[in-house]
């Protein structure tokens, strides 16, 4: 290690990380034989967080200019947001990148303690854009990964900058990436008594919000199709509450079938997407059902006088999570997908609701209330190393990241003036951190990785 | 015999208005120049709350709700004496159908209060049909938690937001 002590100052492990770059995978530059050892081990004990520079990056054509200022912040920002990063302002560096392909002056770089130094290139045709980049670790003075390029559109630049920035937040985490991602949830104004909801969708980080329904009626919890192409949701659109499906490119939606005096809420896609599992009201009892889409078919899988809700599938599809009464309060359980026996994995003190299955399968991430609290938490699925992520006075509704690190929720103040917004944090409870939405929000959804 | 009755109800209402109007027109008043109008009018205004087959009769003088304790769906003895009186107006106004709306307040996950709210609606649905209102004519609707009508969040509001409210249809040829 260096006089600058790494270990000790950032609490991280450095070490040797090989990658597997199958995707994306370009064919310009040539990958270096030596691999650098920089790396962020995500614990607890993860403070610091590791410094690093993107320069501007390289316009390769007249139109470029400012698209490659524009890229380079948009990756700054998203790995600041992880909380794991802090950028070295440009103001410091002494040396500056004039040229993608040429040789990387580490010494100027390891001066100012950059650890880490992304640099790219732009090439803009038209509506046509690429985008190349490279990720070294300065102290090892090599380059960590090859370089990469995405081509894509120039009006979808946010997405190239996402993908650059989840190249280097995977190389240097080892977890999986999440930037390049949407987020559907349902967008709130006025106060409590007459609040308008109509559901939105963003990027993960607030951008490029388009509006999906209006707010004439009460719609509720949207929910991501697997390939993320769909969302399913709760409408009063006919008086009761029924269950919608929209497809997100043209906008259109259809109602699921329900029987009349029935009301229908909560769905969730299977890992399929071709089911949907869901709470039914009849005659004053929720329990829960699954529906084949296309058919229109549908399933009974719970059968008590109990309040049986918040279904939500495990990665293979082969069990559910849900929440209960059937004890006296709201707890977790977890069933075959095809019903029968329920295990209750809650035991701490107070209510649980709203279990939602890691996309990583290892956790499930619920809404917790204890006096006068709530609170978003995660535990194991046979309900161990229960982990409270957050208190106030209103938090609900998780929904975790493609990579299953992070976790958006919706967090509702006390009062008159109370309003809902969204925000994310750590599964380590570190990082929380509001997400930015032209109103307040609830009800998220975060969608699959984009392809 | 039933205008008998309607005049006694009708004499319930004055009472009532008489009773609440001087809060509701503040410290200015002395609740005589508010109560005027009726005097004046001195019948029945159709529609109005003093005309007993109309809906704003039924909201104010019958009352179209009832208040739950926290996290229960069990009807109160004040709650079953309101849905007798909604019980023997809506037997009384037979061309009205209802829906119910359960609501529940803001201390609570989302999914279980539309639940939580479905039960209520149905216990007052299933009390008024045991009082003889036919069930085609009650339909029920849960609201959860997003239609609280009190927006403070203390206990005084939630009492008031945790309801199931009797919400009148038809009635076109009244």
């Amino acid at each position: 290690m260096t006089a600058f002590g790494l270990k000790d100052a950032f609490v991280m492990k450095f070490r040797f990380f090989a990658l597997c770059l199958t995707l994306f995978c370009a064919s310009f530059g040539v990958a270096h034989a030596q691999q650098g050892p920089l790396r962020i081990e995500i614990t607890e004990g993860v403070i610091e967080p590791l410094p690093f520079a993107v320069p501007s990056f390289q316009p390769e054509s007249a139109e470029a200019g400012q698209m490659a200022a524009n890229l380079a912040q948009v990756v700054a920002q998203d790995l600041i947001g992880t909380g794991l990063f802090r950028e070295i302002p440009a103001s410091a560096f002494i040396s500056t990148v004039s040229d993608f392909n040429a040789p990387v002056q580490y010494a100027d770089w390891k001066a100012i303690n950059a650890q880490a130094l992304v640099t790219g290139a732009v090439n803009v045709q038209g509506n046509s854009l690429s985008v190349k980049f490279r990720l070294y670790d300065v102290f090892s003075g090599a380059e960590l990964g090859s370089g990469l390029q995405f081509t894509g559109t120039a009006d979808g630049w946010r997405r190239m900058a996402h993908k650059v920035a989840d190249a280097v937040y995977a190389r240097i985490t080892g977890e999986g990436p999440y930037f390049d991602s949407r987020v559907v949830y349902v967008s709130e104004t006025g106060p409590k008594d007459a609040r308008a909801k109509r559901l939105a969708i963003m990027d993960y980080d607030g951008a490029n919000v388009q509006y999906l329904t209006d707010s004439s009626v009460i719609v509720l919890a949207p929910r991501f199709s697997p390939s993320g192409d769909r969302v399913l949701y709760t409408s009063y659109e006919s008086g009761f509450p029924r269950i919608y499906v929209l497809d997100i490119g043209s906008v259109q939606r259809r109602v699921l079938e329900s029987a009349d005096g029935t009301m229908s809420f909560a769905p969730r896609f299977s890992p399929s997407g071709q089911t949907v599992v869901f709470s039914l009201t009849q005659g004053g009892n929720t329990d829960i059902y699954t529906m084949d889409i296309a058919s229109g078919a549908s399933t009974r899988l719970t059968n008590t006088p109990a309040i049986e809700t918040a279904p939500s599938y495990s990665p293979d599809g082969g069990r559910i999570v849900f929440e209960s009464d059937r004890s006296g309060t709201q707890q977790l359980y977890v069933m075959s997908a095809s019903g029968g026996e329920a295990q209750r994995i809650s035991f701490g003190e107070g209510r649980y609701g709203t279990p939602v299955w890691s996309p990583r399968g290892d956790l499930v991430a619920f809404t917790k209330q204890n006096k006068g609290r709530f609170h978003i938490g995660v535990m194991r699925l046979d309900g161990s190393e229960e982990r409270l992520l957050t208190a106030s006075f209103l938090d609900e509704g998780p929904t975790w990241a493609p990579n299953g690190r992070v976790i958006m929720f919706a967090r509702e103040t006390q009062g008159e003036g109370g309003s809902s917004t969204l925000y994310s944090v750590d599964i380590s409870g570190r990082n929380l951190r509001p997400v930015q939405t032209p109103q307040g929000g609830s009800d998220p959804s975060w969608s699959p990785l984009q392809k | 015999m039933k205008r008998i009755l309607t005049s006694t109800i009708l004499m319930a209402v004055l009472a009532l208005t008489a009773c609440t109007n001087p809060g509701r027109f503040g410290a200015g008043g002395d609740g005589a120049g508010a109560n005027a109008p009726l005097g004046v009018a001195g019948g029945i205004i159709p529609g109005s709350a003093n005309d007993p087959s109309s809906t704003a009769y039924f909201q104010q003088a019958v009352g179209d709700r009832v208040l739950f304790p926290v996290d229960q769906a069990t009807l109160t003895p004040e709650g079953r004496a309101t849905l007798d009186g909604q019980a023997g107006w809506l037997t009384n106004n037979t061309d009205y159908t209802a829906v119910i709306e359960g609501h529940a307040d803001e201390q609570g996950t989302r999914e279980y209060n539309l639940a939580l709210g479905a039960r209520r609606a149905n216990a007052a649905q299933e009390y008024l049909i045991s009082k003889g209102v036919p069930s085609n004519r009650l339909r029920v609707v849960s609201y959860g938690k997003e239609r609280p009508i009190e927006i403070c969040s203390n206990e005084a509001c939630y009492a008031k937001n945790r309801r199931a409210v009797t919400v009148l249809a038809g009635g076109l040829s009244s």
